[in-house]
């Protein structure tokens, strides 16, 4: 009754506080377009935008997987291991093992179903803490990936570590998925499809549901742990085809190359939790927090600002962030 | 050790009121050291308020505390605990920290509000002195101990431990005996005798249990709608006397329940015991229009046999019969799927999304009957369907799309039931429907509860509250201790004679 009484006279202050964490994420993002274009005349070109979105889309599909584990309150550590493991195996089996592009992209996708069943059984029967389950995942594949790999990079022509010489070839329709529009096209697709199963299906309800109230949700008669575990088996195929996606980019299969793209993606999802009010993560929110850390990456390189100050500016983004969604929950 | 000290307390006209409810309204109670003090009344009647006050929990209060004849100011725990008032409350594990030793968390007090400027802790003397504190309650306990290792009866030894290791003039015992077995409250008896006759601590001991207060207890206070009925010796009562007192007129007396014809046997449920045994070899019928009640006092498993027959707490044993035909219920999805609904006891942490909508919440339990080719959600029809039961029901919401925690108690509890007369049940079960909503709101849930019954459904109605039972319910089960004692015909009863059954009587 109090707080209802308070919303009524709404004192100014609370409007403006109010109208900023809805909107501020893409009047930030405004903002930022305006200062970086008047600061760097080739900021606002369309070929820059091209290569904003280019470069935010593999953290946004990551990141989509990071928001559909936090619809079940839960939180998913792993995915930048997941992209690497990916990675890794999607150009080892062009390169070591000559496969074309259709049946590698499914085995990959298929092989990182094994972290989420690792890490469901660990959360919903075992019931260790989310974070922790996939903490200890993150590094117990990172290590996988760089064993799988022996401790190297695969690139096309380069010679196993063990000496065998290996003829595979990166195929060029695998490639493409690493180019502008593909790339984006992807992203989006990615975007509105999770949308869409997100507030318009049943299973999307039930996901909001069991994270909003695991208990009253499963006094309801829905079965909560088939939900969670739909949720980390989502979350890591959509890593994984981050990972794909960072093959087909790369061309070849870096060390820890995923492990870059977890912050990030955290960071996006938890920006996209205010947008437009919704106070809950959400996948066009998470698309627009990929952009606003994409345009500030964007244009601070453009600023000559180095690469190794940058995780100064995203971490402080991600603080913003989360200073916004919890400050508002008080 | 020398004759103890006489201490006294005494409260006069205290009265406190939270949000819309006067919880206690002009009390007295004087309190004396060397004797245990009963302090009895039906839920609800301010017992636990009247002691939080006296134990510094309450700053709002208003009214005079004196303190062998001073007055005092009691508005903190340390304000209490200087005075050397001490309580346990009933939930052992707040007080507690489980991964530090029986000494750290007997001396805790004394850690933290005792240290001065040392920085220093001086482990052989907390634990010595520890030593002496169960030395004086006669319990044999290593003070190495974990409290995470300790049974509940050990925790709350350590608690009362905790309580006398600084000066204990009065210890507030609140409902001490609900969790333990048998043997246990024996064990806790001796120590609270010793503690009161022996080494001259005032005791409260507030129970629902008679016999034990009985027992155990020298005075008597029987509270009832937040005023004192009466404070007297306990020679010369009986329990009939006890129970009498307790017992006020509500407006269940004058609520009449809609006559509905009883069919054939619906629903059955024999030897039902929950894994732990918090239900013991419960069997009880449900038969169609009937409404069943489930009598008990706070903490004699109502509430786990609810959850238990909804599958929310797992069974060791026991079948459940719906028509005739065995049920298979591992899970609250198998029993939704299977035609049982409950309307939990805590409704905003177990019955209710807060943070969703009206909508979300009233089609959680059916959706399926809202989607349409891929599992999309039609979301005309599940808004209308939504619409239609705000209206029926009388849920005041200013829209469908209204988050359910804006809504008032009693709307919420509305949202509640709503939810599964969508889902269309056979047996719906009701876990205390009418805590914390108004009058108004009560008497809806009844008359909706009336309507279910028409329809030919069957009703499992749980509640502390006896007139409720005997307001709605066609025949009653009694439940003491985790298991049904007694099985009464309604209109053949009276509140007395249930209350009897639920306080152990035999």
């Amino acid at each position: 009754m109090l707080a209802k009484t308070e919303t009524t006279r709404a004192p100014l202050g609370a409007q403006v506080l109010n109208f900023i964490t809805k909107w501020g994420t893409v009047l930030t993002i405004v903002l930022l377009l305006v200062f970086f274009s008047i600061a760097s005349p080739s900021f606002l070109t369309v070929s820059n935008l091209i290569t904003i979105l280019r470069s935010i889309s593999i953290v946004t599909v990551i990141a989509v997987g990071v928001t559909i584990s936090l619809t079940v309150d839960g939180f998913d550590l792993s995915v930048g291991t997941v992209a690497t493991l990916a990675d890794a195996l999607v150009i080892s089996f062009f390169v070591w093992y000559g496969w074309s592009t259709l049946p590698a992209i499914a085995a990959a996708l298929l092989f990182s179903l094994v972290v989420a069943a690792i890490n469901a059984t660990l959360i919903v029967k075992v019931r260790i803490p989310d974070l922790l389950v996939t903490l200890a995942t993150m590094f117990i594949f990172e290590g996988v990936a760089l064993t799988y790999t022996g401790g190297g990079s695969i690139s096309q022509g380069m010679p196993r570590l063990d000496g065998t010489p290996t003829f595979g070839t990166i195929p060029n329709s695998f490639k493409m998925i690493g180019q502008a529009p593909w790339i984006i096209i992807i992203m989006l697709v990615v975007v509105a499809v999770v949308h869409i199963f997100l507030n318009y299906t049943k299973h999307g309800r039930y996901l909001y549901v069991v994270g909003g109230n695991r208990e009253a949700a499963r006094l309801s008669g829905i079965p909560v742990n088939r939900y969670r575990t739909l949720a980390y088996i989502l979350s890591c195929l959509l890593a994984a085809l981050g990972g794909i996606m960072l093959a087909a980019r790369l061309g070849s299969a870096q060390i820890n190359a995923g492990a870059g793209y977890l912050m990030p993606s955290v960071a996006a999802a938890f920006i996209g939790f205010s947008v437009a009010g919704q106070g809950r993560p959400n996948a066009i929110g998470t698309f627009l927090g990929a952009v606003l850390v994409g345009v500030l990456e964007n244009g601070l390189v453009m600023l000559s600002v180095p690469y190794y100050s940058m995780n100064i500016v995203k971490g402080a983004v991600l603080a913003l962030a989360l200073a916004m969604t919890y400050f508002r929950k008080k | 050790m020398s004759q103890p000290q006489l201490h006294t307390v005494a409260m006069e006209s205290i009265s406190i009121e939270f949000p819309g409810v006067k919880a206690l309204s002009d009390v007295d109670l004087n309190l004396r050291s060397g004797t245990i003090h009963a302090l009895v009344g039906a839920n609800g009647a301010g017992k636990s308020t009247l002691m939080k006050v006296l134990s510094g929990a309450y700053n709002h209060y208003t009214g005079r505390i004196f303190v062998n004849g001073q007055e005092v100011d009691i508005r903190t725990p340390r304000d209490a605990k200087k005075l050397g008032i001490q309580i346990v409350y009933q939930e052992v594990d707040t007080a507690l920290i489980p991964h530090l030793s029986v000494a750290e968390n007997i001396m805790l007090d004394v850690l933290v509000n005792s240290m001065g400027r040392r920085q220093f802790v001086n482990w052989s003397e907390i634990h010595a002195s520890a030593e002496r504190v169960l030395q004086r309650l006669n319990i044999d306990l290593d003070t190495d101990a974990l409290i995470q290792d300790l049974s509940l009866a050990q925790k709350q030894m350590v608690l009362i431990a905790r309580a006398i290791a600084e000066e204990t003039r009065f210890l507030i015992l609140d409902e001490p005996t609900a969790p333990l077995s048998n043997t246990e409250t024996e064990e806790l008896f001796r120590v609270v005798e010793d503690l009161a006759y022996n080494q001259g601590v005032g005791v409260v001991f507030i129970s629902h249990r008679l016999p034990e207060l009985f027992a155990i207890c020298r005075e008597i206070t029987v509270m009832r709608d937040g005023t004192v009925v009466t404070s007297r010796p306990m020679n010369g009562l009986t329990a009939n006397d006890v129970v009498e007192l307790m017992l006020g007129r509500k407006f269940e007396e004058n609520y009449a329940k809609r006559p509905v014809e009883i069919g054939d046997t619906l629903f059955e449920v024999k030897g039902l015991t929950e894994l732990n045994g918090a239900v013991t070899d419960v069997s009880l019928t449900v038969r169609s229009g009937e409404i069943v009640g489930v009598a008990g006092l706070v903490g004699a498993g109502k509430t786990e046999l609810c959850k238990t027959i909804f599958g929310a707490l797992p069974a060791r044993s026991g079948q459940m019969l719906l028509r005739g035909k065995r049920l298979n219920v591992t899970s609250p999805h198998a029993a939704v799927k299977q035609g049982l609904a409950l309307v939990p006891e805590e409704r905003r942490k177990e019955g209710v999304l807060v943070e969703e909508s009206v909508v979300t919440n009233l089609t959680a339990a059916s959706l399926d009957n809202f989607t349409g080719a891929l599992h999309f959600i039609r979301k005309q029809a599940e808004r209308a369907t939504a619409r239609k039961v705000i209206a029926d029901l009388k849920v005041k919401t200013p829209s469908e799309e209204q988050k359910v925690a804006y809504l008032s108690g009693g709307n919420q509890q509305k949202v509640a039931v709503g939810k599964w007369l969508i889902a269309d049940a056979d047996i719906y079960i009701f876990d205390e429907p009418t805590k914390g909503v108004d009058v108004g709101a009560k008497r809806e849930i009844f008359d909706l509860i009336g309507q279910l019954a028409a329809m030919g459904k069957g009703i499992i109605y749980a509640s502390c509250e006896l007139s409720e039972i005997l307001a709605i319910t066609d025949r009653t089960y009694v439940m003491y201790d985790g298991r049904i004692v007694k099985e009464l015909r309604t209109a053949e009863t009276t509140e007395q004679e249930i209350l009897y059954w639920s306080t152990g009587g035999k």
